[in-house]
C-alpha cells in the first residue's frame, strides 16, 4: 500500500533539494500560523518516552524524529496505538535503535493518538510558472494515486479557499461520513491560509506537506509534517 | 504589456486599418502574397489596399508598386508582410515613414528557427519598437476584424460577425474556432494568430479586447507560458472586464521534476494551472468545441445568476439524459415550485411529467410549447431553462417534401405548419430569454444533422447558438454559471 501511494516519491532527497525540518520542528512552526496539531513530546530515550506518555493519557504514537528522517512510514520508523509503560518503552528503544549514522541527531517524538476516518492533505509548492501556490486534498498513504486535490496562488483569501474546498472531486468525504460530523470548512480555511501566510513570510520555505491531516470529530488536525527549506537559503 | 510603446492606436491600426499594403503580394495563387491580398479584396473589405511586388506586376487587378517608398504618405495603417526575414528590416523602415502603423509578419525563419532565428527576431523586435510600430508574428497566420471586413490571413475562412475576440498561439487554431463560426453562425469580432507572439503576445491581444466595444468574450488557445504569474495577472484583470474562455495545449512544464514532496509531485500535472483558472475566473475549456461553445453561449446569452436550472422536453429519454449531465455538474436540478405546476398543469394534458424534466408528453397544441417557456422562465426561482425537442416535426416535415406524395393529399399544408412552429418555437426562445434576461439553450442533434432543418436554421437566425446535444448545451451553462458564482462572490456586477 504504501509502496503504490508513494510510488513517485524519491526515496533520498533529490540533490538540488534543500534541507528539511523535523517533525516536530515543522509542526511547531505550523501551530504557528494556526494548523492544529495533536499535543506531543520529543524526549531523548525511552525513560522520557514513557513519562510523556503518561502526561498525554490515552493512547500516543511513538516516532524517531530528526532533521534528516523525511520518510518514516517507508522506513518503518512509526509505532501506533500505544498504551502502557512497557510498550510505549519498548517501542522508543527500537526506534532510537533503529537510526543510521546519516540520520545524525535524533530523538523520539511522543504524540497523542488521534483519529478519525478521514485524512486530507494540504501543502505549500513554489511552482516554477505560478510562483508561490498553496494546495487542499485527499490524504493519506495515496494521496498521490487518487491525486484529488485543488491549488491555488498566494496570496488568496477566504473565498478562494472555499473554493478549494468546493473543488475536491470527493466531496462525500466532506459531509457527515460514517457517524462523524461534517468537516468544519472553517477550520480547512483556516488551514490554507495559513500555509498561504508561512509562504509570503518565509521564502526561504520552498515545500510543506502536511499528511495526513486527520478529521478529527469534524476538525483537521496535523498528524504528520515536513517543511522544507530551500537550497539557496540554506547552503 | 510586453511591448511598453504600444497604444490602443497601434491595435486600432492592426483592426481597423485605413488602408492595407500586402508587401509581397504575388501573381502565384499558391503563394501567401497571393492568397492574403486575395482574402482581403474578396471578404468586402473598404479601404486602401494596394501591394509590393519587385517587378510591379499587377495582381488580382491591384497594380504593384516595387517598394513601399513609391506609396503615397499617411493613406496606410497596416502592412501584411509577406516578404523573406532579410527583407523586412528595410520594409519596417519605409513602412514608419510612410506613417504605417501596424506589421502583421508572416515570415518564417525568426525565433522558431534556431539561435540564428532567435537573433534575427530580437533585432526585428528592437527596430519595431524604435519605429514605434506594431509587429505581430512572426510566423503568424494573420488577422481578421468584421468590424472593418478585414480578412487578412493566409488561410480561411472568414468569419460571420459577431461578439467573440480570438488570440491564439496556434494559427491552425483560430481556423479552428473561425469555422465553428462559419458552422454556427455565432461569429468574430477579431481574430489573431499570435505567431511567434515576439512583440504582441495572446494576453495584449485579449487585454485590446477586454476595452473593445466590438468584443463581448475572449477566446483563447495557449501552449507555453513563459511566465505564468504575469500571464495570471493580466488574465484577472481581463475576467473583471469581458468573460475569457481558454483551452491549454501540453501540460505546465517543471512542475515536480525535482519535489520531494507529495504537494509537489501533486502539482506536476496541470492541476496548479487548473486551480489558477479558478481563482482568476478564467473559463477553461477542455478542448477546442467545448472552448467555442461556451464562447458562443457567453456571446449570446444572459449569464445566468443562480444555478437553478429547468429542462423542458417534447420526449422523455431526452429529459433524464439532460436531467443527469445537470445533477453531476455545478447546475441545480430545480424541483419545481407548487405554483409553477400549477400554472403549467392548465396547458398540459395530465399524463405531464409534473416534475423537471418538463416532459410535455406529446400533449402540445399549437401554442404550449412559447406559453410554457414563458410560464417557466417569468418565475424567480428559475435561472435557466434547456429546451429539447425542436425541429422533430421539421424533421419529418422533410421527409414528406422530400416523397413522391407530396404537395397532394394535404402534405403541402402540414410541412409548411410544422417548420413555421418550429420557426417559431426558436424565435419564442431567443425572445423570452431576452425579456427575462434568462438564458435559455436550445439543443438537438439536427442543428448538426441538417442544419437546414427549419428549427435549427430558426435558432441561428435568431443569434443564438443550437446545441448539437444537451450534454453540450449543459457543459455551456455550467461555464456560465461558474463565471456569473465567480463574479458574484467578489462583488463584481453580473
Amino acid at each position: 500500500m504504501a509502496a503504490l501511494g508513494y510510488g513517485r516519491r524519491p526515496m533520498a532527497a533529490p540533490p538540488n533539494a534543500g534541507r528539511t525540518l523535523d517533525e516536530s520542528t515543522s509542526k511547531n512552526l505550523l501551530a504557528e500560523y494556526g494548523v492544529p496539531i495533536a499535543a506531543e513530546r520529543v524526549v531523548p530515550d525511552a525513560d522520557g518516552a514513557v513519562a510523556a506518555a503518561r502526561e498525554l493519557g490515552g493512547r500516543v504514537v511513538v516516532k524517531l524524529c530528526g532533521d534528516a528522517i523525511a520518510h518514516k512510514t517507508e522506513r518503518g520508523l512509526v509505532r501506533l496505538g500505544l498504551e502502557g509503560d512497557e510498550p510505549v518503552a519498548a517501542a522508543a528503544a527500537e526506534l532510537l535503535a533503529l537510526a543510521r549514522p546519516e540520520d545524525g541527531e535524533v530523538e523520539v517524538l511522543v504524540a497523542e493518538m488521534v483519529s478519525g476516518s478521514r485524512e486530507l492533505i494540504a501543502g505549500l509548492h513554489r511552482d516554477p510558472q505560478f510562483g508561490a501556490t498553496v494546495m487542499l486534498g485527499v490524504g493519506g498513504i495515496l494521496a498521490e494515486a487518487v491525486r484529488d486535490v485543488a491549488f491555488r496562488m498566494v496570496p488568496l483569501d477566504d473565498v478562494d479557499a472555499e473554493e478549494m474546498i468546493d473543488d475536491l472531486a470527493t466531496q462525500r468525504l466532506l459531509g457527515e461520513f460514517r457517524g462523524e460530523p461534517a468537516v468544519d470548512r472553517a477550520a480547512l480555511v483556516a488551514v490554507v491560509r495559513g500555509l498561504a501566510r508561512l509562504a509570503e513570510d518565509r521564502p526561504d520555505i520552498s515545500s510543506v506537506d502536511i499528511n495526513p491531516l486527520i478529521v478529527v470529530d469534524g476538525a483537521p488536525v496535523a498528524v504528520d509534517a515536513l517543511v522544507e527549506l530551500s537550497a539557496e537559503e540554506t547552503t | 504589456m510586453s511591448a511598453h510603446h504600444l497604444r490602443p492606436e497601434h491595435f486600432q491600426a492592426l483592426f481597423d486599418p485605413r488602408g492595407v499594403v500586402v508587401a509581397g503580394a504575388a501573381t502565384h495563387p499558391g503563394k501567401f502574397g497571393f492568397v492574403s491580398l486575395h482574402n482581403i479584396l474578396a471578404s468586402g473589405y473598404e479601404g486602401k489596399v494596394a501591394g509590393t511586388n519587385l517587378r510591379g506586376e499587377t495582381v488580382l487587378g491591384i497594380e504593384t508598386v516595387p517598394s513601399i517608398d513609391d506609396l503615397p504618405d499617411g493613406e496606410y495603417d497596416l502592412v501584411f508582410v509577406c516578404t523573406p526575414a532579410s527583407a523586412n528590416p528595410d520594409l519596417l523602415r519605409s513602412a514608419a515613414a510612410k506613417g504605417i502603423k501596424a506589421a502583421f509578419i508572416t515570415s518564417a525563419g525568426y525565433g522558431e528557427a534556431g539561435p540564428e532565428g532567435e537573433a534575427a527576431q530580437a533585432e526585428l523586435i528592437a527596430l519595431g519598437a524604435e519605429l514605434d510600430l506594431l509587429l505581430a508574428g512572426p510566423n503568424g497566420q494573420g488577422v481578421v476584424s468584421t468590424p472593418s471586413k478585414l480578412c487578412a490571413q493566409i488561410v480561411a475562412p472568414y468569419p460571420p460577425a459577431g461578439g467573440i475576440g480570438i488570440a491564439s498561439q496556434s494559427g491552425n487554431f483560430v481556423s479552428s474556432f473561425q469555422n465553428w463560426a462559419v458552422w454556427s453562425g455565432i461569429g468574430v469580432s477579431r481574430a489573431v494568430s499570435a505567431g511567434n507572439a515576439a512583440m504582441v503576445t495572446v494576453a495584449d491581444y485579449l487585454d485590446h479586447y477586454a476595452d473593445d466595444p466590438e468584443t463581448k468574450v475572449g477566446l483563447a488557445y495557449v501552449e507555453s507560458i513563459v511566465d505564468g504569474r504575469a500571464f495570471a495577472d493580466r488574465a484577472r484583470s481581463i475576467t473583471e472586464r469581458m468573460p475569457l474562455v481558454v483551452v491549454k495545449g501540453g501540460a505546465t512544464e517543471g512542475g515536480a521534476a525535482a519535489a520531494a514532496s507529495h504537494t509537489g509531485a501533486l502539482a506536476a500535472d496541470d492541476g496548479v494551472f487548473d486551480g489558477v483558472c479558478r481563482q482568476i475566473g478564467v473559463t477553461r475549456a477542455a478542448n477546442v468545441e467545448e472552448a467555442y461553445e461556451a464562447a458562443a453561449t457567453f456571446a449570446t446569452q444572459p449569464l445566468p445568476t443562480g444555478p437553478r436550472t429547468v429542462v423542458m422536453t417534447t420526449a422523455g429519454g431526452w429529459g433524464v439524459v439532460t436531467a443527469d449531465a445537470i445533477t453531476s455538474s455545478d447546475l441545480e436540478l430545480l424541483e419545481l415550485p407548487e405554483d409553477l405546476l400549477a400554472a403549467v398543469d392548465e396547458h398540459l394534458p395530465p399524463r405531464w411529467s409534473r416534475n423537471n424534466p418538463v416532459d410535455l408528453a406529446g400533449g402540445e397544441t399549437r401554442d404550449t410549447i412559447p406559453t410554457v417557456l414563458e410560464l417557466i422562465a417569468s418565475h424567480d426561482e428559475v435561472d435557466a431553462i434547456v429546451y429539447l425537442g425542436l425541429g422533430i416535426q421539421s424533421n419529418q416535415a422533410r421527409l414528406m417534401r422530400e416523397g413522391h406524395f407530396y404537395p397532394d393529399h394535404g402534405l403541402e399544408r402540414i410541412v409548411a405548419y410544422h417548420e413555421r412552429q418550429d420557426a417559431r418555437f426558436a424565435e419564442a426562445a431567443a425572445e423570452i430569454s431576452d425579456r427575462t434576461g434568462k438564458p435559455i439553450l436550445t439543443a438537438t442533434e439536427l442543428s448538426v444533422a441538417d442544419p437546414a432543418n427549419a428549427g435549427p436554421a430558426a435558432v441561428r437566425e435568431s443569434g443564438r447558438l443550437c446545441y448539437g446535444s444537451a450534454n453540450r448545451a449543459v457543459t455551456a451553462l455550467e461555464h456560465l454559471w461558474r463565471h456569473s458564482r465567480w463574479r458574484q462572490r467578489r462583488g463584481l456586477p453580473v
